[in-house]
């Protein structure tokens, strides 16, 4: 039989992919191979740059804000994870019955999502603010006297941030958990509660189980996510970083080292080359735990 | 009883989830005469003023439109260029298909922060840098999508496109024709959320943008806090502005959004 492709001329695939491989090539591929060249010299904002072997990696060795960026990344990640595994487990649970009005729910939850970060890191720094609505409100329980530093203290600043992308993911994360809830297979809890099994124990011998996979692949997402952060932690630190730059990102270090007239285009690219390790080293990572389950 | 409790739980997460939206859009009714610090949902004094105070302070319809611009183009390009090479990578036969199969594939490994500084340096030599082309064009055709799309083609019947071959139609006739209005599903998701990363994005208009007139919103907003940050009521209204279309959009076509990110999750 004739191969559909026959008919056509051999460049016409070549026409159908053009405008995709030209963007891809360009703006994706080519600066990645120009990143990794610039990361070994001291090229600037204003161009040249000359090879500088490992010059750049030596510096942020003994560069303080290199490693207190790294610190909040990691941080940040280690903090983020553990919640956005389970609490939005916990939400798809609720809403995975046909309730009634349970589709107005759903969408509700995922409002967060579709925002913006600038309108969600917006909102967040009014609700946080030292006169913000959550200062009044554990003022007005009599929790706090005076008003608690969510955007001035060094580490409160971390932990608002962490736990605004915490909010902004709950819908997204239950969305996965909802797909993945539905392959689960019901005759197993039919068994289980056959058994004598109730709906704690069901949830760990047979919920669980069955969602590893996916709990792993939304422990990398958030985990890859959470370590790139940028926009949550600049916004509520109004671009600042927090007080002395304490709470800078690597992204955000990136961004501040590599733009505007004094950039320094060779050192941003060397912390973007090590931005890229840790991210493909977490995708590794969860490629063999994955596999792992898969042979099991 | 099981079922009130049931209820109570999801008042509670709704709360908390838009419990937030409501506050800023209370705030951004608020009089000039009322304590915006006051923990007081409904405006005693409502009124529309914020919305027009915010357009004296900064020419935010002008970053709607620049956002709006940047937003359509992008979505355009995507479901018209992922399309194009999806069908090629899943229907059509030729050589060099898993290079360019290759190509995307490591294009989705490349987190977007890392080459940052490299693609401006990329934009500026292409005399791009503080227009709203130069926005628009990494984003054009995300390899994520021409991979979505490709799935989506790979998932039709063989024997509809075999008989259109009969029939003479060359490969262009049965994209049109055939593939396309088949895979509508996904270039419906493909259109949601290009035109959602669009319009949400922060970081590649802060990096390229330099001018206030071409700011998209969301750095007019970020501008807009910084310029006006002790009236809290402008910005509220700013953010809502920026946030009312994308509610709306989803909300009409919230099942397609769903779908979508479940298929989506579970493919990717």
């Amino acid at each position: 039989m004739r191969s559909p492709a026959r008919v056509s001329r051999w460049y016409t695939p070549w026409l159908f992919l053009l405008p995709g491989l030209a963007v891809v090539v360009t703006f994706s591929l080519v600066p990645f191979v120009n990143m990794i060249v610039l990361a070994f010299t001291n090229a600037t904002a204003l161009g040249g740059g000359q090879f500088t072997g490992l010059a750049n990696f030596r510096r942020m060795l003994d560069d303080p804000k290199f490693w207190v960026a790294l610190r909040n990344s990691s941080l940040y990640l280690v903090c983020i994870v553990p919640p956005l595994v389970v609490l939005p487990l916990l939400i798809a649970l609720l809403v995975r019955k046909k309730l009634p009005g349970i589709t107005f729910f759903r969408t509700a939850f995922f409002t967060p999502v579709i925002a913006s970060a600038v309108v969600v890191g917006l909102i967040w720094t009014w609700l946080l603010d030292s006169q913000g609505l959550v200062n009044n409100v554990l003022r007005a329980l009599g929790w706090v006297s005076r008003p608690v530093p969510f955007l001035t203290d060094e580490w409160l600043l971390l932990f608002s941030a962490m736990l605004v992308t915490v909010w902004k993911g709950l819908g997204y994360y239950m969305i996965i958990y909802l797909a993945a809830l539905g392959n689960v297979p019901g005759d197993l809890h039919e068994a289980a509660q056959v058994d004598g099994a109730g709906p704690v124990r069901r949830f760990f011998a047979v919920t669980v189980p069955a969602l590893r996979p996916t709990m792993v692949l939304v422990a990398a997402l958030s985990a890859v996510n959470g370590f790139r952060v940028f926009s949550e932690i600049y916004l509520l630190s109004g671009g600042s970083g927090g007080p002395g730059g304490a709470d800078t990102s690597l992204v955000m270090l990136i961004q501040q080292t590599g733009t505007g007239l004094t950039g320094n285009v060779g050192y941003a690219s060397a912390l973007s080359l090590v931005l890229f390790v840790i991210t493909l080293g977490l995708l590794l990572v969860t490629l063999r735990l994955n596999r792992r389950e898969e042979a099991l | 009883m099981r079922r009130i409790g049931r209820y109570a739980l999801l008042l509670f997460v709704l709360a908390i989830t838009i419990g937030p939206f409501l506050w800023q859009l209370s705030t951004s009714l608020k009089g000039a005469g009322e304590d915006v610090y006051a923990p007081d949902f409904v405006p005693s004094q409502p009124t529309l003023a914020n919305y027009a105070g915010v357009a004296d302070a900064v020419p935010v319809w002008t970053f709607v439109l620049n956002s709006l611009f940047v937003a359509v183009i992008n979505v355009v390009a995507n479901c018209v260029g992922a399309s194009m090479a999806g069908y090629a990578l899943a229907r059509l036969k030729f050589r060099g298909r898993r290079l360019a199969a290759l190509v995307f594939a490591s294009g989705i490994l490349v987190p977007f922060e890392v080459i940052l500084i490299s693609l401006f340096l990329v934009m500026r030599s292409f005399g791009l840098t503080n227009t709203l082309t130069g926005v628009v064009l990494p984003g054009a055709i995300a390899a994520l999508n021409v991979l979505l799309m490709r799935n989506a083609f790979l998932a039709l019947q063989p024997e509809v496109e075999e008989a259109a071959v009969i029939d003479g139609a060359n490969a262009w006739q049965r994209f049109v024709r055939i593939a396309v209005p088949s895979a509508r599903g996904t270039i419906l998701v493909v259109a949601l959320f290009s035109f959602m990363f669009s319009w949400d994005d922060f970081l590649w208009p802060l990096v390229v943008l330099s001018d206030p007139d071409k700011y998209t919103l969301t750095i007019g907003l970020a501008y807009l806090q910084g310029t006006f940050f002790q009236n809290q009521r402008l910005v509220a209204a700013g953010t809502i502005i920026a946030v009312a279309p994308l509610i709306v959009l989803f909300i009409s076509l919230q099942k397609h959004f769903f779908r979508g990110v479940g298929e989506g999750a579970i493919k990717g």
